[in-house]
């Protein structure tokens, strides 16, 4: 489990047995977070893995996308995953969890709709955690290769000969 | 075989940077015999070395080096370390340049005459005209190979020329087609032709794109008198008791401080670095900075009024593919006050791979609002904005005595306000722009607004009198016969086109000049 994983080796309900499901998708255990359909899972060395899951739900909900996978939100917040940014990261996510808690939920990630949390994220849009975490997000989600094809996107043209043969004028609606 | 100069040696010419300023005058000199020692601040990366990745490609050849910002832009806010987007590596910013070669209209040489008063502004018109600009704009034309000028067709339009294309003629537009770009339709001189690759701004893989850095500067380098020297920054330009130049100082590849005598030297690291290093060469015969009589060095920072429009569809464009910015729309480049402002604008076809998508479409913006544009990524199509914006005295260049770069020097802060001209134009621009692709059934569209400067021009003016100006007619600074300026920084104004086509007339053209002075030996 040192990055992202595809956790093949481990079943279902074996990661399940060892962890808890803390919002929608998402599940911690000692030291990782994984999705709650064991598909991926991510080791955490320094930031606590309910704050790394708040990570990914923040992530999510600063820039949604419905067809892009957890993992890859899991992805762009990796990099906070170190001494330097611990402790921000910590402080950033009791912020969000205090906000919710304002509203009458748990925490952060328990605030059921999408809609909410993003009002929970605008009243705190100026912080240096916010903006941090969107400024690190345009390129940790955007800028993974892994990512692209979700989008259509193609990366690099050049060994393939560039679309001089495969399609750069291919349009046909217009 | 590329020559070896001494330090010492004081009869050579000193052209700072390698970009389309610099890069051409060497050649054009080192062809006519003139040794020249072209100092460059980066490193020489060819087409192997090129990257079909846009950060990748930010990341190893930008200039990254300090800079500050101030001033009403949105660049200020939103890349406030980042005013300009410009290539630190020999070929200058003609590695990222997208090819888009247009000549200046007539009147655009003459904007205080035609314009007429326009408050805030500081127009002045040039001290040359497009009549004498024209033999030289055909050798440049030569040089470049641009497309539908010397029999040269052009290229084939992409998926994004198409749908901008079926939208000009919808709204009207008459004149509409696959631009004057720099781009081989056909293989000539020696390269290869246009294989539709789609990262012209990450330099061309191919080399179908002309850039400085793999024609003028080993063009040069073969005839032996011309050594590019890499890496070496230039921190100084020296003077004597007379008030002539004699030398640059500059940081080498060790860091370490070196001294290249000169007879003449040119200065050509665009228009933000060219004022700074005159600015950081004040000593106490010129505490203003060399040059500088007028107090107009730095000044005049003109970007062009650019701004994109972006339009989503419902149905695939997959506008990558393909030229950059082959796709150009005409019609809104004359001066027609009854638009309700001076000058015009260029419309032109212009995609972004999605890693910078989600960086420029809207920077600072997040949810919904803005990833379901990006979930339209596919079907979306987009054109760029660039027309004429003021010159004004306060949008400058100036030394930040606060932040240092990594020689020690101050950084340059680069100060910007939209005039209210600038900002009638580009509201203008979008909303033809926008007008256009609804025109095709655009389901969503995108006024954006500029990214970081790539235009950079007008910081050590040209003009007919030492009082108005930098530099006269042949960007010779008034005040100092053997200092030149060869880069955009000599522009009087900006014009409506893209510049890159008369830095190299203006270059080609210099370099005549300084041959005919230096036989002459008035300098
Ligand atoms: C993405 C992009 C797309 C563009 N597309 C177009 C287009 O389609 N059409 C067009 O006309 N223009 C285009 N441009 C603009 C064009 O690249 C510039 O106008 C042109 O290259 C400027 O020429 P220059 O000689 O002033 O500066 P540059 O070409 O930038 O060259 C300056 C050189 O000087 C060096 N330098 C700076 N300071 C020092 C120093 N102190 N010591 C030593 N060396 C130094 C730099 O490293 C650099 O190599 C584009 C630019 C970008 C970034
Ligand atoms: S599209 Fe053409 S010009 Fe642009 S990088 Fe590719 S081959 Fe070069």
């Amino acid at each position: 489990m040192e990055t992202i994983t595809s956790s093949k080796g481990i079943s279902r309900r074996e990661l399940l047995k060892r962890c808890m499901v803390v919002g929608a998708g998402l599940a911690v255990g000692t030291g990782f977070v994984a999705g709650s359909t064991a598909a991926w899972a991510m080791e955490t060395k320094h930031v606590a893995p309910r704050e790394m899951a708040t990570l990914i739900q923040m992530a999510r909900d600063i820039y949604p996308h419905n067809h892009v996978a957890d993992e890859y939100y899991a992805a762009a917040v990796k990099g906070f995953d170190s001494a330097d940014s611990k402790d921000k990261i910590a402080a950033g996510v009791s912020a969000l969890d205090a906000a919710a808690q304002g509203r009458g939920y748990a925490d952060y990630l328990s605030v059921p709709w999408e809609l909410e949390r993003v009002e929970i994220l605008r009243s705190m849009e100026q912080s240096s955690f916010f903006q941090t975490m969107r400024g690190n997000l345009i390129t940790g989600l955007y800028n993974n290769k892994d990512v692209w094809p979700l989008f259509g996107y193609e990366g690099e043209s050049y060994t393939k000969g560039g679309y001089i043969n495969r399609g750069f004028d291919d349009i046909t609606w217009i | 075989m590329s020559a070896k100069f001494d330090l010492n040696n004081d009869g050579v010419v000193v052209v700072i940077g390698s970009g389309a300023g610099g890069g051409v005058l060497s050649n054009e000199l080192a062809q006519k015999g003139v040794k020249v020692v072209c100092l460059e601040a980066g490193g020489r990366h060819l087409p192997q070395d090129y990257q079909n990745d846009e950060w990748g490609s930010f990341g190893q050849i930008s200039w990254l080096d300090a800079r500050t910002t101030s001033g009403d832009w949105r660049v200020a806010k939103d890349f406030s370390g980042l005013p300009s987007w410009i290539v630190k590596a020999v070929g200058g910013s003609t590695v990222h340049w997208a090819g888009a070669s247009l000549r200046f209209q007539e009147h655009e040489f003459k904007t205080q005459t035609v314009y007429g008063d326009v408050q805030g502004a500081n127009l002045l018109d040039w001290p040359i005209g497009l009549s004498e600009l024209e033999p030289y704009y055909d050798k440049a034309e030569k040089k470049l190979g641009v497309t539908r000028t010397n029999g040269i067709p052009g290229l084939p339009g992409n998926n994004n020329f198409k749908v901008f294309e079926a939208g000009a003629k919808k709204l009207g537009y008459k004149n509409v087609h696959t631009g004057r770009m720099a781009i081989n339709s056909e293989p000539r001189d020696g390269r290869t032709s246009c294989q539709q690759v789609g990262f012209c701004f990450q330099g061309c893989k191919f080399g179908a794109k002309w850039s400085a850095a793999y024609t003028d500067i080993p063009q040069g380098e073969a005839t032996g008198n011309l050594e590019v020297r890499t890496n070496a920054q230039a921190l100084k330009i020296e003077h004597d008791k007379s008030g002539k130049v004699t030398g640059v100082l500059y940081a080498d590849k060790d860091g370490n401080q070196q001294l290249q005598k000169a007879r003449v030297v040119a200065v050509a690291g665009n228009s933000i670095e060219s004022p700074r290093l005159l600015l950081n060469s004040a000593t106490s015969m010129f505490p203003d900075g060399l040059a500088n009589s007028s107090g107009q060095v730095g000044r005049n920072y003109m970007r062009h009024v650019t701004a994109s429009v972006y339009a989503t569809f419902d149905k695939p464009v997959r506008f990558w593919r393909g030229t950059t910015m082959a796709g150009i729309v005409t019609d809104e480049a004359r001066h027609d006050p009854s638009r309700g402002f001076v000058g015009g604008y260029e419309l032109e076809t212009l995609a972004l791979g999605l890693p910078f998508m989600a960086a420029f479409l809207n920077p600072g913006a997040w949810g919904r609002e803005f990833t379901s544009a990006l979930d339209s990524y596919e079907n979306m199509a987009g054109m760029w904005i660039v027309g004429e914006d003021m010159p004004q005295e306060t949008n400058r260049i100036t030394l930040n005595h606060d932040v240092k770069d990594q020689f020690g020097l101050p950084a340059p802060n680069v100060h910007f306000d939209d005039h209210p001209n600038d900002i009638a134009m580009r509201n203008h621009a979008w909303k033809q722009g926008s007008d256009l692709y609804d025109a095709v059934g655009a389901t969503r569209v995108f006024p954006t607004p500029p990214y970081p400067s790539t235009h950079n021009l007008g910081t050590n003016r040209m003009s007919a009198k030492a009082r108005d100006g930098v530099v006269n007619k042949w960007g010779q600074t008034h005040d100092i016969p053997n200092l030149f300026v060869s880069d955009g920084s000599q522009f009087t104004t900006g014009a409506a086109e893209n510049p890159t086509l008369t830095i190299v007339t203006l270059a080609i053209r210099q370099a005549d000049y300084i041959a005919k002075e230096m036989a002459a030996r008035t300098i």
